[in-house]
Order: C-alpha cells, then structure tokens, then sequence
C-alpha cells in the first residue's frame, strides 16, 4: 500500500511544482464561459437555458487540455519504463495516478462551479444539479481520458489526435448532464439521469484500470 | 543465469534479429555492441521484459520471466537512453520517489552519500531539469548505488558523461561483477581494462 502512496505523493509534488499546468486549463474553461455572454446574448434567459450545457462543454474541452498531463511527462523522461520495472500492479498504478489526477484537474472545477453558474444565472436547483453531474461525471472524464492518453503517449503530437478519440465518446455523459440540469430547472427529478451517469462511473471504474494498464504497456513497445 | 533462446524481434517490418540466443551467468560483463539500428536497445528491452519478443523466451534462473516478473524485476536494474527522472523534481526527491515505488528502504544520509560519491554535492535539491546533461545522467545511474540488484541492463549509460564519470562507473561494474552481480552494457565506445574482463558480443544491422 505504501507503494502506492508514494506515486500518489509524487504526482500531487509534480503537480504543485507546475502550477502553469493547473492553472491554464481552469483559465481556459473560465474564459470560455465568459464568451457566451458575450457572444451569444447577454440575457438572463438565454443564458439560463444554455448555461448547463455551456460549464459542460467547456469543462470537457479545458479537461482534454489538462489530460495529456496525465501520461506524458512520466513517458518522455522514462518514469513509465521504472514503473514497469518496479513489478508493482500496473492497473493499480492507473488507478492512483487517475485519482491524483482528478484530485488536481477537476476538484479544481468543483470549486469554480458557483462561479461560473452565477455567471450564467443559473437557478439553485439547477445549480444543485449540476453539481452532482460534475461530481459524478468528472472522475468518468479521467478515467476514459486516461485510457486514451495511453494509446496517443508514444505518438508525436498526439493531442488533436486525443480531443477526437475522447470528444464522441463524452456525448453520452454530455447528453444525461445537461439533461439533468434542465429537468433540475423545471422542478422535475433528475435520479435517473444521475443513476445513469453514476453507472457509467462503476462500469469505467471497474474496467478502465486495466485497459489504461494495457494501453501503457502496448505504448512501452 | 539470465538466458535468452532464439529471440525474434522485427521493428517495421525489419527484422532486426532472429533466432538469437544468449546466456549471461553470475559474474560477467557482456559489452553489447553493434552499428546503430541494429537492434541493441531493441535486445536490451527485451531482456527486461519491458516488450516482449515476437519467437522466444527469455530466462532467469531457469525460469521463464513472463512467470516470474516480480522476482525477476526485484533482481533487475535496467537504465535506458531516458533518465527516468522528473525535470521539476529534485534529485533527492526523484531518488527519494523512486526508491519507494520499487520498495526499497534507504537512509536519507546513504542518498547523500550516495550523491557526493557521483558528484553531486550542493546540487541535491536542484530541479533536475536545471543540471546538465552529464549531471542529469548521474542522478540516473545513482540508483546503481543504491538498489542491491543482481542484474544490471545499462543502455548507453556512457553517454554525456566526463571522463571522471566514466571511470567512477567502470570501477563500480567491476566491483559489481567480483561480487557475483551480471550486466548487460551497450556503448559506443570501447570499455577501458577498468571495467575488467568482458564478454563482446556483436549485433549485426540486418537488411
């Protein structure tokens, strides 16, 4: 278990030494959200009724910045190759990583999200709402990101590559988010689309470890 | 001790070599060399374990390793063209971090020590990234000090290094091949007498 912890302790020291890379992304999904306003209409209406799907596209597209952060460094300068070798429980390795990584990408978000639903009036019920699909959906996001950031490691520029092989496969959670959030604003319950999402989560949690394991391992050749 | 029998290994379609065999045993030096492209640290990641060969298998202690890896990594220490260590982390921390992933248990005095036998006093606590090349591949092979492996898979672990450098790893094989430990080396430049009695072997380019 100490084993564990000490990828755990590492990966929260890396990330706290490059504050650039925390940063940037929650800068992006922040400044993405004030476009709307902007661009689309400045109304309290319009922006209540695209407000959920507006803080969900951006979180997926700033979090596809903060993804390749996951992998990468550790691949480039060879921590990966020391991880295999080290004999410990690759899935398991994963799985501490994508926690640690969610832990810094995405509570991050979490924290932002009064904010950003002030900025597009969002109701307290639809707020509430929200909320959970973040708290729900964004551990989904790092655990299928993670799965993807494996396969595209070894491959120069795999970035685009990255936000096309993730982006159809988030529709779905897209879809019972926002459709949460606009039940939440007509007073209608929303458990079945958070039951819905939350599924998604045991399933991605249960079997994503070991295809991200796979994924590193058939990137080390 | 470590045996390899009739390994296959093809990058792109070129077959890099077939049916290679080889057998290293407890205290000798095997200095691998060959043109570049021919397959050196290809051979190398398969002796770790780390791909696996397309024919073959590979054997420690007469067991095949895909059965016993976590036996085999215990015993095994392989240092490849990539350092292996964070650029924003310090030396100390990515030793530190390190030795707690593969379970070792060392005294922050030994990792000083440790540091100032490779030339590294007053830099332990320097982001990685910020040392040079040469300092850079110190803080790598530092874990040779300190991980008792048996085996030893250096690939290149000349490169960048100063002369000094050079004679302090050389010395260290030896001392490692008197005490009954085996090592793998490839390097473009020929081993001095310092690293004492060696075994060559030559990996031709295929076309």
């Amino acid at each position: 278990m100490s084993l564990y912890q000490g990828i755990f302790k590492r990966d929260m020291h890396i990330a706290f030494k490059q504050k650039a890379e925390l940063v940037q992304p929650l800068m992006f999904l922040l400044m993405v959200v004030t476009l709307f306003p902007l661009g689309v209409s400045p109304s309290p209406d319009t922006l209540q009724r695209i407000g959920p799907g507006v803080i969900w596209i951006a979180a997926i597209l700033s979090s596809l910045m903060a993804m390749e952060r996951l992998f990468r460094d550790d691949f480039q300068d060879g921590s990966l190759e020391q991880y295999v070798l080290s004999g410990m429980a690759l899935p398991a390795v994963s799985t501490v990583k994508v926690v640690a990584h969610w832990l810094v990408s995405f509570v991050p978000v979490l924290l932002l999200s009064p904010l950003l639903a002030m900025f597009l009036n969002l109701t307290f019920d639809m707020y509430v709402a929200l909320l959970l699909t973040l708290i729900l959906g964004t551990p989904l996001l790092s655990l299928i990101g993670a799965i993807a950031v494996g396969l595209t490691v070894g491959l120069q520029k795999g970035g685009v590559l990255l936000a096309l092989l993730l982006i159809p496969v988030f529709i779905p959670l897209l879809i019972f988010a926002t459709s949460a959030v606009d039940s939440a604003a007509l007073q209608l319950p929303y458990y079945p689309q958070l039951a819905i999402i939350a599924a998604m989560l045991l399933l991605a949690a249960a079997l994503a470890p070991f295809a991200i394991a796979y994924s590193l391992k058939v990137s080390q050749n | 001790m470590l045996e390899a029998c009739s390994l296959t290994c093809s990058k792109r379609d070129r077959t890099l070599f077939e049916g290679l065999s080889l057998a290293i045993n407890a205290g000798e030096l095997l200095y691998l060399r060959g043109p570049n492209g021919a397959g050196k640290t290809s051979l190398l990641r398969l002796l770790t374990g780390l791909s696996e060969p397309e024919n073959g298998r590979i054997c420690y202690n007469g067991k095949d390793i895909k059965h016993t890896r976590a036996d085999y990594f215990s015993d095994l220490l392989y240092l490849g063209h990539k350092s292996g260590t964070n650029g924003s982390l310090s030396a100390l921390d990515n030793l530190n971090f390190w030795l707690a992933q593969h379970d070792i248990h060392q005294s922050t005095e030994v990792l000083y020590r440790v540091l100032e036998t490779i030339g590294l006093v007053g830099l332990e606590d320097v982001p990685v990234r910020y040392l040079s090349a040469g300092q850079q591949r110190r803080v790598a092979l530092s874990r040779l000090w300190l991980k008792p492996a048996k085996v030893w898979v250096l690939d290149e672990p000349f490169t960048a290094l100063d002369s000094k450098g050079i004679y302090l790893l050389e010395n260290l094989m030896k001392q490692h091949i008197q005490n009954g430990g085996l090592a793998i080396v490839t390097s473009h430049q020929p081993l001095s007498e310092n690293a004492g009695a060696h075994r060559v072997f030559d990996l031709e380019y295929r076309f």
